[in-house]
């Protein structure tokens, strides 16, 4: 059965996942992943695994950044006493 | 000290009140989400396949800055009137921080994604409560976003095309899709387009986390260095 062609229905049940459908995902995500080194305009194809590759990577240096970040939050919230707290917060309501 | 949010309904009293208030707040999403999600679905074909505007814009990042915040006072609060005995941590601290900021940003997603509510139930413990709803609300967001993929990527600029997917490097793909899926919280079990469409939307998500937490700690850091070049604002 060819899913490929007929894609408009037929993903109500998950069992049919078509390729095109995974295409679209993978540039889809590709597009939100920083453009670093190459200049990929030149090179119309995206290799899948790469992607992958960089998202995971991606995902891990967010996800460590935002550790890093709620660390120092942690550590500026300490050290600033409530009443600067309470202009804080003044300021950004 | 009084709460002086105005988009939140339910006040911060304590941390023994907020989980409830929590599971409140979610099950108003969940009566909500299965007609909202269709409706935004159905708003997304009008993007050329692209990526979920939600993220990006400077109204999202403020209203998750004020549930930041309002998360972040509860932090406060909880770290001082526990014990003094034991300080906590730094790292501890740090933790806390983060899954304040966290469960705001899940709270933020309006519970539209697999992520956002497995973060939430993660903390609230109702994971076998999860598990059938997500099945009516993700595919419908799946399908529509494929069929404009589809006829974008028939039509005009789509340049660059994806190669890889064959046959042979089929178990290779799969396996870092699942290396993907056990990165981003709650897909470790899903297939192969669940966990893409869930990955692209979290990466949006911390994208934004790290925005507004950025300017979050330069806000701060503006404040507790006394004679810094950077003068604070005035009020």
């Amino acid at each position: 059965m060819s899913s490929r062609r007929s894609r408009s229905s037929r993903q109500t049940g998950t069992s049919m996942i078509s390729e095109d459908q995974i295409n679209d995902l993978v540039l889809q995500l590709h597009r939100l992943l920083p453009e670093l080194g190459n200049n990929n305009r030149r090179s119309g194809k995206v290799s899948a695994s790469k992607v992958l590759q960089e998202t995971c990577t991606y995902i891990r240096n967010l996800n460590k950044e935002v550790d890093d970040l709620s660390e120092r939050l942690s550590q500026l919230l300490e050290s600033t006493d409530s009443a600067q707290a309470a202009l804080i917060r003044s300021l950004l309501m | 000290m009084a709460s002086l949010t105005s988009d939140n309904e339910q006040p911060p009293t304590n941390s023994n009140s907020s989980s409830t208030d929590h599971v409140r707040k979610k099950k108003s999403l969940f009566a909500s989400s299965p007609s909202s999600s269709r409706g935004n679905a159905a708003s997304v074909p009008t993007r050329d396949g692209d990526s979920h505007p939600r993220w990006r814009s400077e109204k999202q990042q403020r209203i998750y800055s004020a549930k930041l915040i309002q998360a972040l006072r509860q932090v406060r609060l909880s770290s001082s009137s526990s014990a003094t005995t034991s300080s906590p941590t730094a790292q501890k601290r740090g933790k806390a921080v983060r899954e304040a900021a966290d469960r705001a940003l899940a709270v933020s997603a309006r519970g539209r994604t697999l992520w956002s509510r497995a973060i939430l139930a993660n903390r609230i413990k109702l994971k076998f409560r999860k598990q059938k709803r997500p099945r009516q609300t993700v595919i419908p967001a799946v399908t529509t976003v494929v069929t404009t993929g589809a006829t974008s990527s028939r039509g005009r600029k789509r340049r660059v095309s994806v190669v890889g997917l064959n046959k042979k490097s089929l178990p290779t793909v799969n396996r870092k899709v699942r290396s993907l899926g056990r990165l981003v919280p709650g897909c470790k079990k899903e297939s192969v387009p669940v966990i893409l469409e869930e990955a692209t939307d979290y990466i949006q998500a911390l994208e934004m986390q790290v925005r507004a937490m950025n300017s979050l700690v330069e806000l701060l850091s503006g404040y507790s260095t006394p004679g810094s070049d950077s003068a604070p604002p005035p009020i």
